[in-house]
């Protein structure tokens, strides 16, 4: 037995995974990894690091508990900074929006905004969460894009705003009793809504508490001082609603949710058009086109584009991995998937992926290619799982 | 007679001339969740070492190398509606398939109980 395409770069340890690489004794450690190590995980390489992938549950068991109860995440390997602006007159949230379409410029305090670092193609070089406070600006970007991002944050805005990297663990709480569970400890959570972020403090330190996540669950990061991160997760997990849940989960959690993984779903070749992100950018930056890609964005506003990232229902059980071609139902090849596996909460398959803008309507027929066989699907409207975000 | 593995994670167990075949255990917890199986068709001829089944968890596609080469007689139809039995019982009701030997030597070539436990030993 050998493990074939595995549904990305988390895939689970394969066999052959078992073996030791010797490249691993690069990969850098989250301050969280001996408690991962503790709890039985399955650590894998990820984007630099090494990961657990899932813990002795599984991640079937994983991915349902959180949406039952609440997990627990450890992502200390994304990239976490303050943008600050070198004349203090200045707003570095104004001076951001030169490198992404989102509306930052407009963020009240202590709201968070989700957008994408483009490309003067239009392509997204990674996407990110961006929280206001006064007039700097608290960014949350992808472990695997973090140098990069930062590399072309700091050379666009030189002379004008500068970037701290934050050496911090961040923690994500996610699920119904994950308001519940956190309330214990920072009562004042239950104030914040959706997008919403403050500072606390818990036991002395200063934690960063943002309502949001990447589950479709409501839920919280938790960005607190590394020093404190072990301890933190400890109390969390010892609550009884908290169980620790590994990357595998959180992948097809994700997917479930409709949420686009970087690299996978959007990369340099995908526009916020083609990705179907329009809705991260507001009326006012798509009239002043005053990003990088703004004339490709805008002539695919106008003209529409080519394909369309979308949501794929199988009919049948055998799920559709990343790669997997997507054919109208006359064997035209008409797109590919992007992201595929099983939907532990639905019980069955589900795929993002891209199709021709033809193809692209909910409940439109095609057949996914999996090992040789047309087998049917149809274009679905997602999120697959409702999304039961926190909105007050 | 007792059963022989493969380096691949598979068992493979004979009875007259048909050979069972199925996953070990040490696979299917490397695995995890088992949500989806095929298993080929009775009749189809499979050579040692080709690609006879597939297993899928929630995050991964994996192939059942046929262990010895012959024509499959059986697929197991009861992993299609419930691949979970490949996590619950890899070594009894969770087997793939059941295969007609072309050749028995090539059992031979295959690790016994003792030799599989020391091969999975040594991965970790």
């Amino acid at each position: 037995m050998a493990t074939g395409c595995a549904g990305g770069v988390i895939g689970v340890a394969a066999m052959e995974s078992t073996l030791p690489k010797p490249q691993e004794t690069a990969l850098q450690r989250t301050v969280l990894f001996d408690l991962h190590e503790r709890l039985g995980a399955k650590i894998v390489p990820f984007a630099g690091y090494e990961m657990p992938v899932q813990y002795p549950a599984g991640i079937m068991q994983e991915h349902l508990h959180t949406r039952a109860a609440a997990g627990l995440f450890d992502v200390s390997h994304m990239g976490q900074a303050w943008l600050d602006p070198l004349d203090e007159a200045e707003d570095a949230a104004s001076l951001f929006e030169a490198l992404v379409p989102g509306g930052i410029a407009t963020l009240a305090e202590g709201r968070i905004r989700y957008t994408q670092l483009t490309n003067p193609q239009g392509g997204i070089l990674d996407d990110l969460m961006a929280t206001r406070f006064g007039n700097r600006l608290w960014l949350v970007v992808n472990a695997a894009c973090k140098e990069s991002d930062f590399a072309h944050i700091e050379t666009a805005l030189a002379g004008r705003a500068r970037l701290r990297v934050q050496a911090r663990a961040l923690l994500a709480l996610q699920g119904p009793q994950a308001v519940n569970v956190l309330a214990r400890f920072l009562p004042y959570c239950r104030a914040l809504t959706f997008m919403q972020a403050a500072w606390m403090v818990f036991e002395g330190e200063e934690v960063l508490v943002s309502r949001c996540g990447y589950t479709g669950e409501d839920g919280f990061e938790i960005s607190v001082p590394e020093a404190q991160a072990v301890a933190f997760a400890e109390r969390l997990l010892g609550e009884d609603e908290v169980a620790p849940i590994g990357l595998g989960a959180r992948d097809s959690l994700r997917l479930e949710a409709g949420l686009c993984l970087y690299g996978h779903d959007i990369d340099t070749d995908t526009t916020p058009v083609e990705a179907d992100l329009m809705w991260s950018v507001p009326k006012r930056r798509r009239d002043a086109g005053d990003f990088p890609g703004a004339e490709k964005i805008t002539r695919q506003l106008a003209d529409g584009v080519a394909r369309q990232r979308v949501g794929i229902l199988p009919d049948g059980r055998a799920p559709a991995r990343e790669g997997t071609q997507i054919q109208d139902r006359q064997g035209s090849l008409i797109g590919s998937v992007t992201s595929g596996g099983f939907a532990p909460y639905l019980g069955q398959p589900v795929a993002m992926g891209y199709v021709a803008a033809s193809h692209a309507a909910p409940g439109t027929e095609i057949h996914l290619i999996v090992r040789g066989k047309a087998l049917p699907a149809k274009i679905a409207e997602m999120p697959f799982v409702p999304q039961r975000y926190w909105k007050g | 007679m007792s059963r022989k593995y493969t380096k691949d994670h598979e068992w493979v167990s004979l009875d007259g001339d048909i050979a069972t075949v199925g996953i070990t255990a040490y696979a299917q917890e490397q695995l995890g969740d088992v949500v989806f199986v095929e298993v080929p068709e009775s009749g189809r001829q499979v050579a040692q070492g080709d690609d006879a089944a597939v297993v899928e968890s929630v995050k991964a596609a994996s192939e059942v190398y046929a262990p010895v080469s012959g024509e499959v007689v059986e697929g197991n139809e009861a992993l299609t509606d419930n691949p979970a039995l490949v996590n619950e019982a890899p070594d009894s009701e969770g087997w793939f398939f059941r295969m007609k030997l072309t050749n028995s030597d090539e059992l031979d070539g295959l690790m016994d109980e003792a030799a599989y436990a020391d091969y999975v030993k040594e991965l970790g």
